[in-house]
């Protein structure tokens, strides 16, 4: 069939864009842009051709053939990673779009579009990748882009300690990640992921007792990729590229690629002999706890929705492990777009405000910036789960499933949603209403159409996500067991969760109506934050964000100086006084012994001379 | 006992103690002395290579090294002016070591000579000891070996008058 | 006494060069050290004349005849540097050219 190989066009067209920005078009910004664009919208063209064709496929090529390893190119085409191709593809082609505006007047304008057309490859490489070698290829080349985007303003040192960071903090998590698939590998003999399934079903105990470790292991890449606890602190400190970036990256896409790992490889986490599952749930849910309340303090707009960012990825980690994938991939499609949105809306706002981040500027700003302020609302509602917003669908999905599962979790996720409410209440009421808070919000401009007009783009999905029937699709993937009883979409769709479990519905419900009304209280009108003096010290500690990242400098600092004392020890004692010093004493001593015999003297030569001959003719004609 | 064997001891009881009192001269210190006697060892020892038949390297030993190296050597003295040796006091180790060696490496010589069986007491065959065939050897199978050595004739001509300039760098 | 033969003149050689390496081992003055030189290298000649002799061919002759020549170039130059060293040191004793050491 040849249809199916449009799939090849969908994976390479950003790498052959990004080559040839990189190798011909650098000098030439807007049709570098262009060309960047263009890759990115036939890509998404592409992908909704084949969702729209196809149910399931696989096309690879063989790669790698090296004694048992056999190592695919493969493009595995299913309803999981179509639906994800979509996203990456969509959302993409929509910030491409917008960085155009957005990065209007760079130095580094085509650099910039060359190293996203890049991400767009490595991104699409992970989601159809047909096996695990393959995925950690792209799931490395997906952190180097990163890298690239992050330090794109690299003569900043923030931006490039960022990332920096942010490459640090990966490659730990990707250790584990390669130790994973390298054991995977090792128990099951492959890393197809049908080869694996298959074996799994007909043996569900093939790995035995190292399930447990083989399975936290694999998860150890999402813990990096998606930034959960304790990898989690590189998010945030993501947010200083350029914000298209944080939207693409760190917020709708690559962030997600864990959650879209732990979902692919799903089938390798839920086997009876392994105990990971419970324990990613508790890691995603104290994520989601965590990012959330110290969100709550944060002021820079960018920070605030990095750390939503980080909790709402720990919430979607939480239903992995509570054994919805469905639901976690629902929530990823819908948070992918209202989040990007939300992202777009801030990097609106900031280039309105001329880089002015921090929320406690602004005010007022719903009358400078009507388009920006309404979509931004949108996203918003659509984050915090308002019916019939699509956020509020996919929440209620993985609260139904903490409900089935564990009343633990789930109390710790309707209190999440209730501070998700919280902040992003105070992050609208603060930004976009009260009295403007400086000179800049007064002057505030709304931003060009090519920025606007993604928002708008955006928009729509994010409020109509809920109800086109992404359930029913994801079922086809993981089974009716996994996925509850969301089945329908459209009409029905849109009160479905009242009638399936009606308790965390009404919840959800509830938690929202007390969060937007506790942030009026607090911040309608106010001029700065009344919270730190009503809370004291657990304020200050959640505006610091817990002291982590000062906690792990001071681990490093520590390791690190233990281990340059032990260095330098070694090299001054061991290396430098023994082996150097050493040889360098033994020869002089040598030396000054040898010195002894050279007199300068001719006839001690002379007579030296004698004496060897002697000797020699000794040899020669007495001992023979 | 014939003439020769007259002879040969009279030339190597010369050249002996010629050589002797190039080296140690109990009675002068100056080395025109020695350059003196060393003239006579030469000359005794040419009376050694005509008792051997070798008559050609018997005129180029006198030619050479009685005329031309030794009044180079008494030349260069000369021309150093050097008085006398003054009698530095002889240092007894240099002695005896020099002793010991000397007398080592005559302790070899003699055990072997010693040992070995040589030939008949009377000369070989006789060949023509005349400078003909002598040259034709040097003409014909060591050609390469005289050529070079003309080239080292040249080089040392050539490096002396380098050596002797007196602004010397 | 005894007919002359070749363990006689190798004798006489030995002697000789004997006398020559005391004379390079014990004597302080350049030139006389020089000199004894010259006895060492008359001493192998007159082996390498008796040896050509008793064995009855000529090659022995020819090499003393290079060594003759070796000689001759060798005290031309050896001089040429003592009179150098002369110069620059106003001696000619061994012991006051010790430079080379330490």
């Amino acid at each position: 069939m040849m249809l199916q190989h449009i799939a090849w066009i969908v994976l390479f067209a950003p790498l052959a864009a990004a080559a040839l920005i990189a190798l011909a078009t650098r000098r030439d910004d807007r049709l570098s842009a262009q060309i960047s664009i263009a890759a990115s919208a036939v890509a998404f063209a592409g992908s909704l051709i084949l969702f729209l064709a196809f149910d399931r496929f696989e096309l690879a090529w063989s790669w790698l053939n090296v004694g048992p390893l056999k190592v695919d190119l493969g493009f595995k085409f299913d309803a999981l990673s179509g639906l994800m191709l979509l996203v990456v593809t969509g959302v993409g082609t929509a910030i491409h779009v917008y960085s155009f505006g957005y990065m209007q007047g760079d130095r580094s304008f085509a650099r910039f579009f060359a190293s996203m057309s890049l991400f767009m490859f490595s991104m699409l490489g992970i989601v159809v990748s047909n096996n695990l070698a393959q995925m950690f290829v792209f799931w490395e080349l997906v952190g180097v882009s990163s890298y690239l985007l992050i330090g794109f303003w690299y003569e900043r040192p923030a931006a490039a300690d960022a990332s920096k960071k942010a490459f640090i903090a990966n490659r730990v998590g990707d250790f584990g990640f390669l130790l994973g698939i390298l054991m995977v590998w090792g128990l099951l003999g492959t890393v197809r992921f049908d080869e694996l399934e298959a074996r799994l079903r007909t043996d569900p105990g093939a790995m035995g007792a190292a399930a447990t470790v083989a399975g936290l292991l694999l998860f150890c890449g999402a813990v990096g990729k998606s930034a959960q606890f304790p990898l989690h602190v590189w998010l945030p400190d993501a947010m200083e590229g350029p914000t298209p970036v944080s939207a693409l990256i760190h917020a709708a896409t690559m962030v997600a690629a864990g959650v879209f790992m732990l979902c692919r490889v799903f089938f390798l986490l839920n086997v009876p002999d392994s105990s990971a599952l419970p324990v990613i749930a508790w890691i995603g849910g104290g994520t989601g706890l965590l990012a959330a309340l110290i969100a709550v303090q944060q002021d820079d707009i960018k920070r605030i929705l990095a750390y939503s960012t980080l909790s709402q990825l720990g919430m979607m980690v939480m239903a992995v492990g509570l054994g919805g994938p469905g639901p976690a991939m629902y929530h990823l499609v819908t948070h992918a777009f209202f989040k990007a949105l939300l992202f777009l809306g801030a990097g609106s706002v900031i280039h309105a405000m001329h880089h002015e981040q921090d929320i406690w500027k602004m005010g007022r700003l719903s009358q400078r910036l009507p388009v920006t302020c309404k979509t931004f609302l949108i996203g918003a509602l659509a984050l915090c789960g308002v019916p019939p917003f699509s956020g509020f669908y996919s929440k209620d999905a993985i609260l139904a499933q903490g409900f089935e599962h564990n009343t633990w979790l789930f109390l710790l996720a309707v209190f999440t949603a209730w501070l998700t409410t919280f902040y992003m209440s105070r992050l609208v009421i603060v930004a976009f209403f009260g009295g403007p808070k400086s000179s800049g919000a007064e002057e505030a401009h709304e931003s060009p159409g090519i920025m606007t007009s993604p928002l708008i783009f955006l928009a729509v999905p994010s409020v109509v996500a809920g109800i086109a029937g992404i359930p029913g699709r994801l079922s086809t993937q993981f089974g009716a067991a996994a996925e509850g009883a969301h089945g329908p979409a459209g009409f029905a769709a849109l009160f479905e969760p009242f009638s399936h479990s009606p308790l965390p519905a009404f919840l959800g419900l509830l938690v929202f109506m007390l969060g937007v009304a506790a942030a009026c209280s607090f911040y309608w009108g106010a001029k700065e934050d009344p919270l730190p003096s009503k809370l004291g010290w657990f304020a200050r500690a959640m505006k610091d964000r817990f002291y982590f990242d000062e906690i792990y400098s001071a681990l490093v600092r520590l390791t690190q100086e233990t281990i340059a004392t032990a260095a330098a020890w070694f090299d001054r004692w061991i290396l430098s006084g023994l082996m150097v010093r050493g040889a360098h004493g033994t020869t002089e001593l040598v030396g000054r012994a040898l010195r002894l015999a050279q007199t300068g003297n001719l006839q001690t030569y002379a007579l030296l001379l004698a004496f060897g001959v002697a000797w020699m003719l000794f040899y020669a004609l007495v001992a023979r | 006992m014939t003439t020769q064997d007259v002879f040969f001891y009279v030339f190597s009881l010369l050249t002996l103690v010629c050589g002797a009192l190039v080296v140690l001269n109990p009675f002068s210190r100056n080395p025109v002395t020695s350059a003196m006697f060393l003239v006579l060892t030469i000359v005794s020892m040419a009376g050694l290579f005509v008792l051997l038949h070798a008559f050609f390297l018997a005129a180029v030993q006198i030619l050479v090294y009685a005329g031309a190296v030794m009044v180079l050597f008494l030349f260069v003295i000369m021309l150093l002016d050097i008085k006398e040796e003054q009698r530095r006091r002889i240092k007894t180790f240099g002695l005896v070591a020099g002793g010991a060696s000397v007398a080592a490496i005559v302790g070899i010589f003699a055990y072997s000579l010693f040992q070995s069986k040589l030939g008949p007491a009377s000369p070989a065959p006789l060949v023509a000891g005349a400078t003909r065939p002598l040259g034709e050897l040097l003409f014909s199978r060591y050609l390469l070996p005289f050529e070079m050595l003309s080239i080292l004739l040249l080089v040392a001509m050539v490096g002396v008058i380098l050596l002797s300039k007196k602004d010397l760098k | 006494m005894m007919r002359a033969g070749l363990e006689h003149y190798l004798v006489v050689s030995f002697l000789l060069f004997s006398l020559g390496l005391l004379g390079v081992v014990a004597r302080r003055n350049l030139l006389v050290v020089y000199m004894s030189l010259e006895l060492m290298l008359n001493a192998a000649n007159l082996a390498l004349v008796a040896m050509s002799r008793f064995n009855g061919n000529l090659d022995g002759q020819v090499l003393v005849f290079f060594i003759i020549t070796v000689a001759a170039a060798e005290v031309a130059v050896g001089l040429a540097l003592i009179v150098a060293l002369y110069r620059r040191r106003q001696s000619a004793h061994v012991e006051d050219l010790a430079s080379l050491k330490l």
